[in-house]
């Protein structure tokens, strides 16, 4: 998968935990939380999400990795770029 | 409804939950949905826990449905059914009685800073900071500091203020002034954000969906069946002892009481005696006494009597004083027709926190004797709110902390699970013991209609992982 991919992935399984927010205006650059509403248990969702979908796994630790989409397409590149 | 015992089960699970509590309901539920095999196991002839109703003449009572907060509605989306989300609406009537102040409010943040302000004439700035406190905890903080001494920071010598900040907390989940800060803090937050929301149509409406959509999940569901064992075979977990059966599965998840779990059911020598010594150490949080009255046909209660009464005739707030069987402090759940829509029939749940030790044990005579004092009791204090309530009811019944031990298995009748100590434990089984996990009532935030399904989530996840680390599923996707 290329970063556009995984971009597009994301924002798929977004979509579907929090379906009434529009997604399309947000910045790659700016934190998730600052312009979504996204909660602890909606990042989880994405966690185990990522797993059942391409066998990814993000442990709890690498969580603030998660914090605005370009961290999240640069620390799941290397996880995902064979897929 | 779900089927009895054990007959036409599969051969192995990759996952067993024991007992079907909001948690291990909604962690049975969210593994389905992650494609496993599961199966749910309960103890009681009806599935929900604590989350209980009863039926008697023509009432419907609910247990522990008082109110929950908003994020409920997401949690049910998100976790079960867009329709079950529908379902939650708001409480709005919540109300105060006691010796230092009475008052109604919806119970956000906007009306609490307001009557701060207004009627305790705190500075709107101290309230303000005193919010963005308590909502910046999370449960990884320190848990050094009490909630006394959060509360001091803000509004020092303030018991009338505390008062208002702590009853229903107590209530909503048996912590004290002395318990952490962080534990109040996310429970009191989560509240604060848009008041209190409960489920139209009751308790067993809420439960007979979750039933549904947990069949169409392909779940195994099943009451009256009662786990004895979990058996562990070379360091792992592979099964339980049901009903004198042995069910194979890869994964365990207790819903039940942690220690109950730890200690009773795995196999001595599977935890090393740091953990069991920890696990004993875990204080078990305290249990509940109610008093249910259901109205006659034909009488009512006017709504603007509330939904919630926190009602108390103590000078002070005092959380052992709550504990005491001289009780001072109540909470009247008033439950409305509208609440339960095509069941025309009004009726009012008293709740008090009490002690396991102060009703276990007793004579016959005697216990039956403290059942009707405290019946009558909670009438004489319900008839300020209730004009004529004696003459209203049809149906009176109380329940002890010994009823809750009966119905729930819970250890000494817990109504709220562990203090604190009991999330490291919770969280360091499957450490201690691969393939078993625990959701339930533990360290007070764990606690609650939210955050027991939360917590079934929280631990589902890591079942979720457990289980493909075990057998390298591939992908289902590409």
């Amino acid at each position: 998968m290329t970063g556009e991919g995984i971009r597009q992935a994301i924002l798929d399984i977004i979509k579907e935990i929090v379906p009434d927010e529009d997604l399309s205006s947000v910045d790659p650059e700016k934190p998730f939380r600052d312009q979504i509403d996204l909660d602890s248990m909606d990042f989880l969702d994405i966690v185990m999400e990522l797993r059942k979908r391409y066998s990814v796994e993000v442990p709890e630790q690498d969580y603030p990795h998660l914090l605005s989409m370009s961290s999240t397409v640069d620390y799941l590149l290397p996880k995902m770029e064979s897929l | 409804m779900a089927l009895k015992g054990l007959e036409n089960l599969k051969k192995e699970y990759d996952c067993i939950v024991v007992g079907a509590g909001l948690g291990g309901l909604t962690c049975a539920n969210r593994l389905a949905t992650a494609g496993h095999s599961v199966l749910l196991l309960e103890q009681h002839f009806q599935f929900g826990g604590l989350a209980a109703w009863f039926k008697r003449k023509k009432h419907i009572f609910d247990v522990a449905l008082h109110g929950f907060p908003v994020g409920m509605k997401k949690t049910c989306r998100k976790y079960w059914n867009k329709e079950m989300a529908d379902c939650i609406v708001p409480l709005e009537g919540i109300k105060f009685d006691n010796p230092q102040f009475s008052i109604s409010t919806t119970y956000e943040r906007e009306d609490f800073t307001r009557l701060l302000d207004e009627k305790f004439g705190v500075d709107r700035a101290t309230v303000e900071q005193f919010f963005d406190a308590a909502r910046a905890m999370t449960f990884t903080d320190d848990d050094a500091m009490t909630t006394r001494q959060f509360l001091n920071q803000f509004f020092p010598g303030r018991t009338d203020v505390w008062r208002l900040l702590m009853e229903p907390i107590t209530y909503a989940n048996g912590s004290t002034l002395d318990d952490p800060a962080v534990s109040y803090c996310i429970v009191f937050s989560n509240f604060m954000s848009k008041g209190v929301y409960t489920f139209r149509g009751g308790t067993d409406l809420i439960i007979k969906m979750m039933e549904e959509q947990l069949e169409r999940n392909g779940v195994d569901a099943r009451v009256k069946a009662l786990v004895e064992k979990i058996t562990v075979e070379e360091g792992r977990v592979t099964g339980v002892i049901a009903n004198g059966r042995h069910l194979r599965c890869r994964s365990v998840v207790s819903n039940g009481n942690l220690k109950t779990t730890i200690l009773k059911m795995l196999p001595p020598e599977v935890i090393s005696p740091e953990f069991r010594e920890r696990t004993e150490k875990v204080r078990i949080n305290n249990s509940s006494c109610q008093v249910y009255m259901g109205i006659k046909d034909g009488e009512s209660i006017d709504p603007a009597t509330g939904d919630l009464l926190f009602t108390s005739t103590a000078e002070e707030f005092d959380a052992e004083k709550m504990l005491d069987k001289h009780v001072t402090s109540r909470t009247f759940s008033l439950y409305y027709p509208t609440g339960r829509p095509g069941h025309n029939r009004y009726t009012i749940v008293s709740s008090t926190n009490a002690r396991y030790q102060d009703w276990a044990g007793l004579p016959l005579d005697k216990y039956e004797n403290d059942k009707h004092a405290l019946a009558e009791d909670t009438l004489d204090h319900l008839e300020k709110y209730v004009p004529g309530v004696r003459d209203k009811i049809d149906h009176l019944e109380v329940a002890t902390p010994t009823t809750f031990q009966r119905y729930t298995l819970h250890l000494a009748g817990s109504s709220f699970g562990t203090k604190f100590e009991g999330l490291q434990i919770s969280r360091g089984i499957q450490d201690e013991v691969p393939g078993l996990f625990h959701t339930g009532s533990v360290a007070i935030i764990m606690s609650g209609w939210l955050g027991a399904a939360n917590y079934g989530v929280i631990v589902a996840n890591e079942v979720d992982r457990y289980i493909r680390e075990q057998s390298q599923v591939a992908p289902s996707v590409g």
